[in-house]
Order: structure tokens, then C-alpha cells, then sequence
């Protein structure tokens, strides 16, 4: 389980789950769901699109995924933010329809796109992800403050003078940047669960922003492990367990959440009536 | 007149079917679309067609009936967006993100399941895509019949719906549930997007709910006008990538068609995008930036 070709699965799954976790605090903090499953898909037709003219499919992926995350960005301020993600999401999925149509791609390359193919990992590979991966560790960690204030009290930021559009944009660039390296390895479908159900786990459980970051994080490397071994175990694919085992890890913890909350209401009705 | 129609475009069996099914379903989306995004409901509304999605992978590996599939699929994860889901924005888009990406992961099973057992081909690429001209002409009065009940629902609801939507407390005040209205719109929506997903394709789906309902909301006064603009806008722009899917045939020297939903989408987000032109044209007359 922990040689020859296992072993780049091992990292390279490390590596997507700290980048995963950390994005995807910010991600459910901000209520950025939507474009944050928006970009990866849009960055598949990205993908299509270099496969097409014969390019790397990086380049492609980072054009399309900067793209939408600009797009979003500038135009979500104008008009209803979901709305401009929704149309920007189609937009790039039909281009992809359109690049595939006109390519000689043939479905499993589609799949691994769009469902990863975390066990094909070449060691090649892995030098762009550790690249992109810690400039998007170090961007947080210069935004860190910015970012929660922006997302925690934005009237205060205001009032501070911090540009919360400026902020909103350099953040989806950001999400830009992690989808570019994590879409090879685990698909454009599965970044956006992995971004979503550990960090959605960690929050439920503490409301410490650094506490849930770091939790976050263990919880996201806790079901990529969990979900590289079942893989490997059952032969069935990486993303069937990522999923799984994120809506799981969100369940537990939202039961853990709630104990407390209840006795709170029952105090509340107790007082009250 | 050739240039425009493609020789044989008025008397081909696939293209009336398309022009059909196209037209039924983009009204029923239409309509539905204008209170998904009143309600800002747009990502559940995606969500719903990749919910979908994995019912109907899920009745492609069993080999039940696709059409099932999509729609017991979608309502299971409406209900259970609206289950986890809290009536905070943010908190529901989190509650969408999680069953959409438990959802995704059946999808990459079924899928996985059914390429090993090798039954069919290219069915991941079809069901996330889809084909109007692929459609069984079958298939045609059962999303007639499900469109009929999906725009009934709306009919009965529409109005306590739509004060719930915009003014909860009000709505509260005048007696109605708006607990069990956001329930059964959820449904109605999860019903239109299983049917428009399995007819048209995922992408079709969310471009139709979404794409004519904010234009229409942002060019029409009343909300009537809305739903009727935005129907209006919805078959034309079905009916003319149709048209302009059929020609592309004979664009390239390699007769590779140029996907239907491609230039549905192109038109339905130019249109959104013309939309703002008045507004622009405005700011710069009185010479703000």
C-alpha cells in the first residue's frame, strides 16, 4: 500500500487535503460555495480546451479557472452574485461541450477530469502542486487577518478601510490557484467536497477561527487517508470516498454541535414559559 | 434562406422532437427559474441537475428507467437541502455544497460501476452534456404530463411563495406557512431540474432555470411580465441553438457538429450580459463611472 506508484498517491493526496482544508475554511466562512464549485468546473473545460490545441493542460486550467474567478469577481458586484456565478459556470461548461465535440477525447480522460485519478499521479506532477500549493498557503497567511475580518464583521472592515471587493477577488484567485493544482489529482467534482464537507465539519465544531482552521485541515487529511486506503482496499474510485467520508465527517460533527444546543433551547423554554 | 436552414432542417424527425421537448421544457424552467432566483436559489438549482446526474448514473448501472432515476435523485437531494439546510444564505449554500458533494461521489461510482460492467459507452459524457437531438420521442408527454404538474404547483403557491420570498415577516403576519412553501417549492424545483436535466443535458438545465428568469427580472415591471418575458426568452433561445446546432454541421470541413447546449448557453448569457447596456449607456450619459 506504500510503494512504487502508492507513494506519489500518498503525497500528492497529503498535499490537495492541507491546500483543500485551508482554502476551504475561508471558502465556508465566506458562504463562497457556489463559485467555489463554479471555478473547478469551468476550469475542466479549460482542460479541454488545451487538449484540443495540444497544450499542457495546466495552462488551460489555470487560464480558465483565473478567468472565471475574475469574472465572478467583477461582475458578481454588479448584478446577483449567484446569478453571475451560475452563468459564468455554464458559460465554461459549454465551451468545454464544445471543445470536446470538436476533439478526439475519449471518456476516461473525461473521467479522470472531471472524478480525478489520484492513483496516476506521476512524480512529474508533483512539483507544480508543492509550487502552487505553498504560494496559496503563503497569500493566506499574509491575508489572514484581512480575510476573517472581511468575512466575519464586514462593517467593521469597512470602517477600518479595507476594500472588502479587493479582498473578495484576490480570494478567488486564490481558489483559482488550488483548483489549478488539485484538478489533475482529484477532478474538478471532488476539490469542491473536499472544500466543503471537512471545513463545514470543522466550523460546526468550534467557532475559534484558528482553532477550526487547524481542525479543518486534520479532518481533511483524515478523509483523504481514509479515502486513499479504502481505494486501494476496494478498488473503487478515490472520489466515492472523499464524498462519502466528507458527508460523514459533517453528520458526526454536526451531532457533536447539537447536544449543547439543545440543552441551551430546553434552558431557553424552561426560562420562558 | 439556405444559409439560415440547412437544407432538410423543417422536414427532419430529431429536429422537431428537439424543437418540442426544447421548447416545453424551457418554459416550465422559465417560470420555475424566475422564483429560484427572487429567492436567490441559484446554486441549489445547479446543485439539483449534478443530483440528478447521480440518480440517473445510479438507474443507468441498475438498468431502471433514467427518466426515474433523474427525478427520484433530485427530489432526495432537495429534501435533504432542505433538511440540513437553515434559512441563513450562507448556512444553505453550505448545506447545497454537501449533498452536492456526497452526490458527486455516487456519480464517480455509478459511473466507475458502469464502464467496468461495459454495457454502454459515452454514457458520462451524455448524461452530463445531453443531446436534444438523442431524445427518445417517447419520452416526450411524460415530461409533458410532469411540466404540467411542475407549473400547477407553482400556480397554487405562487402568490404566498412569492411574499414569503420577498418579505418573510409579512408573510408570517398574513397567515401563511412559510416553512411548508419553501418546502414545496424545493420539491417543484427539484421535479423541473430531475426533467430538464435528463431531456437536455446538466448544462441546459441550469442555463434555462437561470439564464432567461434574471434577464426577464431585470426588464420587465411586474412580476407577471417577468414569467411571461422570460418564457418568451427561453424558447427562443432553445429554438434557435436548435437551428444554429443543426447548421454547424456543414460549418467545419470535418462535419463535427457543434453542440446544442453550447449555443443555447451563448445566447441565453449574451442576452443577460445586453441586459445591462441600458444601465451602462445611463451612467455614462450623466457621467458617472
Amino acid at each position: 500500500m506504500f510503494s512504487g506508484f502508492m507513494l506519489n498517491a500518498w503525497e500528492s493526496g497529503t498535499l490537495v487535503a492541507i491546500v483543500a482544508g485551508i482554502v476551504g475554511f475561508f471558502v465556508v466562512l465566506r458562504g463562497s460555495a457556489f463559485p467555489a464549485h463554479a471555478i473547478p468546473n469551468g476550469a475542466f473545460a479549460g482542460a479541454a480546451g488545451a487538449n484540443l490545441i495540444g497544450i499542457n493542460p495546466l495552462l488551460g486550467l489555470g487560464l480558465f479557472s483565473l478567468l472565471a474567478a475574475l469574472g465572478i469577481g467583477s461582475w458578481g458586484r454588479r448584478g446577483r452574485p449567484d446569478v453571475v456565478t451560475a452563468l459564468a459556470l455554464v458559460l465554461m461548461l459549454a465551451l468545454g461541450a464544445a471543445f470536446l465535440s470538436q476533439s478526439s477525447a475519449y471518456e476516461p480522460e473525461i473521467y479522470a477530469l472531471l472524478f480525478g485519478e489520484i492513483l496516476g499521479v506521476s512524480s512529474a506532477q508533483l512539483v507544480p502542486l508543492v509550487v502552487l500549493g505553498a504560494i496559496c498557503a503563503i497569500v493566506i497567511a499574509v491575508l489572514y487577518r484581512p480575510l476573517l475580518v472581511t468575512s466575519l464583521i464586514p462593517d467593521v472592515a469597512a470602517a477600518h478601510g479595507m476594500s472588502t471587493t479587493t479582498i473578495d477577488t484576490t480570494f478567488l484567485i486564490i481558489v483559482a490557484m488550488a483548483t489549478t493544482m488539485t484538478v489533475p489529482v482529484v477532478g474538478a467534482l471532488l476539490i469542491f467536497t473536499l472544500m466543503m464537507g471537512p471545513p463545514a465539519a470543522a466550523r460546526s465544531l468550534s467557532s475559534r477561527p484558528s482553532l477550526a482552521l487547524g481542525l479543518s485541515v486534520v479532518i481533511a487529511l483524515g478523509v483523504m487517508w481514509a479515502s486513499i486506503a479504502s481505494a486501494f482496499q476496494w478498488n473503487w474510485p478515490v472520489g466515492f470516498f472523499v464524498g462519502t467520508y466528507s458527508a460523514i465527517a459533517y453528520a458526526i460533527a454536526r451531532l457533536i454541535s447539537l447536544r449543547p444546543t439543545t440543552r441551551t433551547r430546553t434552558l431557553y423554554r424552561a426560562h420562558t414559559h | 434562406m439556405r444559409f439560415l436552414f440547412a437544407p432538410g432542417f423543417a422536414s427532419s424527425g430529431p429536429v422537431h422532437v428537439a424543437l418540442a421537448l426544447g421548447a416545453m421544457v424551457a418554459i416550465v424552467s422559465a417560470l420555475v427559474g424566475v422564483f429560484t432566483v427572487v429567492r436567490s436559489q441559484s446554486f441549489a438549482g445547479h446543485a439539483l441537475t449534478d443530483v440528478a446526474t447521480a440518480g440517473g448514473a445510479g438507474a443507468g448501472y441498475l438498468g431502471v428507467n433514467a427518466l426515474a432515476g433523474f427525478v427520484v435523485g433530485s427530489l432526495a437531494g432537495g429534501v435533504a437541502m432542505e433538511t440540513i439546510g437553515v434559512q441563513r444564505v450562507r448556512s444553505r449554500d453550505v448545506a447545497t455544497g454537501i449533498v452536492l458533494g456526497a452526490a458527486t461521489g455516487c456519480s464517480a461510482l455509478f459511473f466507475y460501476l458502469e464502464a467496468n460492467t461495459g454495457s454502454t459507452t459515452g454514457s458520462t459524457q451524455r448524461i452530463l452534456f445531453g443531446s436534444l437531438f438523442e431524445v427518445a420521442p417517447g419520452t416526450l408527454p411524460v415530461v409533458g404530463l410532469l411540466g404540467v404538474a411542475t407549473v400547477g404547483a407553482l400556480v397554487c403557491i405562487g402568490r404566498a411563495l412569492l411574499l414569503s420570498s420577498v418579505s418573510p415577516e409579512m408573510a408570517t403576519v398574513g397567515g401563511i406557512a412559510t416553512r411548508s412553501v419553501s418546502v414545496i417549492f424545493m420539491l417543484t424545483l427539484a421535479v423541473s431540474v430531475g426533467l430538464s436535466s435528463v431531456a437536455i443535458g446538466a448544462i441546459l438545465s441550469t442555463a434555462l432555470l437561470i439564464g432567461p428568469a434574471a434577464s426577464a427580472l431585470r426588464l420587465a415591471r411586474t412580476m407577471r411580465g417577468a414569467l411571461v418575458l422570460a418564457s418568451v426568452l427561453g424558447v427562443v433561445a432553445t429554438s434557435l441553438g436548435v437551428l444554429l446546432a443543426y447548421d454547424s454541421y456543414n460549418w467545419s470541413s470535418r462535419h463535427a457538429p457543434l453542440p446544442v447546449s453550447f449555443f443555447v448557453v451563448v445566447i441565453v448569457v449574451a442576452t443577460y450580459a445586453l441586459t445591462y447596456v441600458p444601465v451602462l449607456r445611463r451612467r455614462a450619459m450623466t457621467g458617472r463611472s
